[in-house]
Order: C-alpha cells, then sequence, then structure tokens
C-alpha cells in the first residue's frame, strides 16, 4: 500500500492531492449528494419550496409503467450486446490466436472500431439501414422484407445493438486475445499428446481458463451498455419508436432535460448508481477470489 | 500452433477475413457516400463505387459547415473544440492524477487512506448517471459554454490515479533511498527520477484518455448551446437529425469520417501504448 521507505512532509502532500481532490468533490461528491438530496424531495410547479417526502420519489418511478418499460429494454439491450459482443471477440480472439502468419495486421483492422465514438458508429449504421437512402434497406427492400427502423420497433433495437456491438468488439477481442497468449502452452501441448483435438482442447482446457477474464468483460460491457450507448440511442432512435428504445440513462436524461421532473431523474440517477455501485462490488469480490488460486 | 490442420487454419483465415470485412462495411460505404454530389445520393441505391466531388464537399463541410439550414456550424472549428477538449482532458488527467498517486504512495500524512478512498469511490461512476446535478453545478459556477466547463468536469478520475499507483508500486525501494542519500528532496525525486520512468505508463495512458475525450457525447451535448464550442461528435449527431429533410447525407456522412479519422489514427499510430494502456486501466 504504502513504500518502506517513505518521505515526511507537513504539507506537501496535500498540495500534491489537492487538484484532484477539488476537482472530485466539486464535480462528483457535491451533485452525486445533491441527487441523493433531490430524490427524496418533491419540488411545487414553481420551484419555490420542496418537501421531504421519504421514497415517494421512487414509488412513483417503481410504479411508473414508462419506468419499467424502459427497465426492461435496458435489460433486453444489455444482454443481446453482451452475449454477442462476447461471443465475436472470442470467436475472432481464438482464430487470431491461432493463425501464424498476418497476425498483427488482423489486430490493427480488427481493434479500430474502437477509438470510433458510439454515436458516429449509431450513424454508421444509421446510414446503411435508412429506410430512403441505405444500401442494406434498399437490398432488404428488393427481397420482399419491409424495412424501417423508424417505424418498427424491434427493426430498431436491432440496429443499436448491431451499432453497439460493432463498437465494442473490439475491445472484447483484444482482452480475450491477451488471456489466449497467457495460457501456458505447455497446457496444451500435454493435452494434444493426451489425443485430445482442437475442439476438446478448447471446451476443457481454454475455456475455463479464459473464465475470469470473460467474467470482466461481462461486467465492464454491462456497464458500457447501461451508459455509453446513451449516445448510439440519442443519436440514432432517439428512443423511439414509441418508446421502444429508450432506455434507462436515456430516461434520466430526457426526464431531467426535456420533463424537468427534478425529484423523479434524481431518483432514477439514484437507482442507475446502486445498479453500478453493485456491479463494481461483485467485480473486486470476485477479483479477490480470483487472486487466493 | 501444437499441430497442422490446414482445414482449421484455413476456416481461421476466412473467419478472420469476414470479420475485417465486417468492421470495414460501414466505413466503405461512407466513404463511398461522400465522393458523390446530393443529386446522385437521392436515387435508390447509393453508389457503391467512388464519384469525384470529394474536394468541393471537403471544402463545403470543412469551411462553410452543412449550407443554408446552419444546423451546424463548420465542421473545421468543431474539430478544433473537439481537439482542444481531447488534449486538454488527457494532459489534466494525466497531470493530477500522477500527482495525487505520488503523494499517496510515497508519503506517509494523515488522511492519507480517507483521501485515497475518496478518489476510489468515483472509479466506476460515469457522468451519465449524475448528469443533472453535474450540470447545475457547472452553470453554478457560470462554466456554461467554455473550454473550462467541457473538460474540468471530466478530469476528474480514478483509472488514471490507480494506474500510476500500482506502477509507483513496482519501483524499486532503492532508487528512493539512492536519491535520499544523494540529498534530493521529494519535488527533486519525482522530477528526475520518477516522471523518467513513467514515461510508457504516460504515453499509454494518454492514448485512452484523447479517445475518451475526443468521443464525450451526452457531456457536450447539454452544457453547449453555443455554437462557437459544439464538438463534432455531438454535432454529427446534430445533423443527422436535421438531415432527413435536407438530404445531404454526402456531406454528413464526410463529416463522420472526418470524426473518426483522428481517434483512428492515434490507436493505429501508437498501437502498442493503446493496448497497454487498455489492458492496464482497466485490471
Amino acid at each position: 500500500m504504502i513504500k518502506r521507505v517513505a518521505f515526511d512532509h507537513a504539507w506537501l502532500p496535500y498540495v500534491l492531492v489537492a487538484p484532484q481532490l477539488a476537482i472530485t468533490i466539486a464535480f462528483f461528491f457535491w451533485p452525486a449528494g445533491q441527487a441523493l438530496f433531490q430524490s427524496v424531495l418533491i419540488e411545487d410547479a414553481f420551484g419555490l419550496s420542496s418537501k421531504f417526502v421519504w421514497f415517494e420519489n421512487f414509488e412513483r418511478v417503481f410504479g411508473d409503467p414508462n419506468y419499467l418499460n424502459a427497465a426492461g429494454v435496458t435489460a433486453v439491450f444489455a444482454s443481446c450486446v453482451t452475449v454477442a459482443s462476447l461471443s465475436i471477440g472470442l470467436l475472432f480472439a481464438v482464430m487470431a490466436d491461432r493463425v501464424v502468419r498476418a497476425r498483427h495486421a488482423y489486430q490493427t483492422f480488427l481493434i479500430w472500431p474502437y477509438a470510433v465514438a458510439p454515436a458516429v458508429a449509431g450513424v454508421l449504421w444509421g446510414f446503411l439501414f435508412n429506410p430512403t437512402v441505405g444500401i442494406i434497406s434498399w437490398i432488404l427492400k428488393q427481397s420482399g422484407y419491409n424495412w424501417n427502423y423508424l417505424l418498427d420497433g424491434d427493426q430498431a433495437m436491432f440496429l443499436i445493438v448491431l451499432a453497439s456491438v460493432w463498437n465494442r468488439v473490439p475491445y472484447n477481442f483484444l482482452f480475450f486475445l491477451a488471456g489466449l497468449q497467457s495460457i501456458p502452452k505447455s497446457l496444451i501441448e500435454a493435452a494434444a499428446i493426451d489425443g485430445a483435438g482442437p475442439g476438446r482442447r478448447f471446451w476443457t482446457i481454454v475455456f475455463p481458463l479464459l473464465s475470469p477474464t470473460a467474467f470482466f468483460l461481462m461486467v465492464v460491457t454491462i456497464i458500457y451498455t447501461f451508459f455509453e450507448t446513451f449516445s448510439v440511442v440519442h443519436a440514432v432512435t432517439g428512443g423511439g419508436p414509441g418508446k421502444a428504445t429508450e432506455i434507462l440513462v436515456f430516461k434520466v436524461y430526457s426526464d431531467s432535460f426535456r420533463a424537468l421532473d427534478l425529484g423523479g431523474s434524481a431518483a432514477q440517477s439514484v437507482v442507475l448508481m446502486a445498479i453500478v455501485v453493485s456491479l463494481t462490488v461483485v467485480q473486486f469480490r470476485y477479483i479477490e477470489r480470483r487472486v487466493h488460486y | 500452433m501444437v499441430e497442422r490442420r490446414p482445414i482449421l487454419t484455413f476456416f481461421a483465415h476466412a473467419t478472420l477475413i469476414l470479420g475485417v470485412v465486417m468492421v470495414a462495411l460501414p466505413v466503405y460505404v461512407t466513404l463511398i457516400a461522400s465522393t458523390h454530389d446530393q443529386a446522385r445520393m437521392l436515387q435508390a441505391p447509393v453508389p457503391l463505387l467512388p464519384g469525384d466531388h470529394f474536394l468541393e464537399n471537403l471544402v463545403t463541410v470543412l469551411i462553410t459547415g452543412l449550407g443554408a439550414s446552419q444546423a451546424a456550424p463548420p465542421v473545421g472549428m468543431m474539430l478544433l473544440n473537439s481537439l482542444v477538449m481531447a488534449v486538454t482532458i488527457a494532459t489534466g488527467k494525466i497531470a493530477i492524477s500522477i500527482l495525487s498517486a505520488y503523494a499517496i504512495v510515497y508519503f506517509r500524512f494523515p488522511l492519507r487512506m480517507t483521501f485515497f478512498w475518496m478518489i476510489f469511490i468515483t472509479l466506476m461512476l460515469p457522468v451519465e448517471v449524475r448528469i443533472l446535478p453535474t450540470f447545475k453545478v457547472v452553470a453554478d459556477l457560470g462554466m456554461l459554454n467554455s473550454y473550462a466547463g467541457l473538460t474540468v468536469p471530466l478530469i476528474a478520475s480514478a483509472t488514471a490515479t490507480f494506474l500510476f499507483r500500482q506502477f509507483f508500486l513496482t519501483v524499486p525501494d532503492e532508487l528512493l533511498e539512492a536519491a535520499r542519500i544523494d540529498g534530493a528532496g521529494p519535488m527533486r525525486f519525482f522530477v528526475d527520477i520518477l516522471l523518467p520512468l513513467s514515461r510508457t505508463s504516460i504515453a499509454a495512458l494518454f492514448v485512452i484518455q484523447f479517445i475518451y475525450g475526443w468521443n464525450q457525447y451526452l457531456w457536450p451535448l447539454v452544457i453547449t448551446t453555443d455554437e462557437s464550442f459544439y464538438t463534432i461528435v455531438m454535432g454529427i449527431a446534430r445533423m443527422v437529425n436535421v438531415v432527413d429533410a435536407a438530404a445531404r447525407w454526402n456531406q454528413v456522412m464526410l463529416a463522420a469520417l472526418l470524426a473518426m479519422v483522428p481517434p483512428v489514427i492515434v490507436v493505429v499510430v501508437m498501437q502498442r501504448q493503446f493496448v497497454k494502456g487498455l489492458v492496464e486501466t482497466e485490471k
């Protein structure tokens, strides 16, 4: 935790941590505290007075069918993106680990979408699937399938899942590849000598050894789908059609800045914070357990 | 590989090539779209071969912006704003977190652990969850529509502090002992020994944080109303939502291309640092 040899200085360490602490308090602790505080208050229509209402905001939020809808949409979205991007990332990593020639070139060509902003990824795929000018929707229409994600909720969901997966596969690919390369070759060779084929070796040796990586990536990807994909939704579908793609963080945004429902949006923020904190705790506990074996 | 299996190797290459094509597909179509004029973009199947209007579109987009609708300012200016934002966030994060990590690892002082946990807690709480109260703080401080408002609130994050902390813990104690015997004070040790040793970590972090800063979307969206502070990523989305009426797809897609080129170049050119930074910041 600390060095065996350390400096003793009366004021220097405080000066050194001051900038980070000041910013953390001003833009993190203060707003988070405000959200907690607002979540138990209801303001009157003119914002002149507010009264303490215990958990009424939370009851209102959880009783709101729109909120439950958003929670369901988020669950579908998060699980689709997590499953798809993890399995595709793993597939590419296993294949890239197998080839000897041109591995580095493949890596370069597969990882760069990580650098593309989720919003831009959404715009690119939105263009391909645009009902009037998109090339893929044109092909779909030629083959008799009626594609219009601006009207069909399931198609809109498919589109944002596709854009997010495209954006997220490189990340999972890199971590799986690093995990694969840290597996001792002697294990694989021993299994091969015992007569296990590639498939058998993958499922009985490689896959179990990769499970910590997979678990870590799962948590990180869920957090990604909860928050960073706000921009995909905002840029491509705007939560529509109807409320078919309104994820939780999008609803916080629209309740805050459009509906101006302070108490309700603060309560939603608190719920989201609780979700992130518990995911983080789960992850840290798991990593701690992993250290012991 | 353990054994030769030509069929599997062929399959591996085929899968990877398919992956590379899938990854490149939307960008290719975008690039093609940006080389045509508006009239061509309105005919049913969008072209799949390049046209000859690329330079013309580039000049229009960069300098005058998207024509009559005035939905967005010139892309050149938005690119500049994004660059300022990304570089400020990356350098700011590195600067404040290397200092606080240094204090936490190398000094013995009251409240050390309190400060450590205060920073630690912020590790995984993105700005999206506390967007409204954070917006209010920035508004109260009068930082709406300014570079300070765009960057300072995003500079606070624990990841960089942790990376530096982990790295400092691996630096041998003997270095500090030797430096003290030679009469070096804390700042001297930091500047002459620790900073040069941290070069690779700093480079790795810079790549990651540059991308983070460049790709910000929600934050610039809520705190800028003045067009001269728009960043490119949020600007694009704004254009798309307006463009459906105007149908200037060629220019919008060119702008989207310009928005992704700088971070992609950074990742491809600094790939080693990028991979190192990514794997280490997330540990």
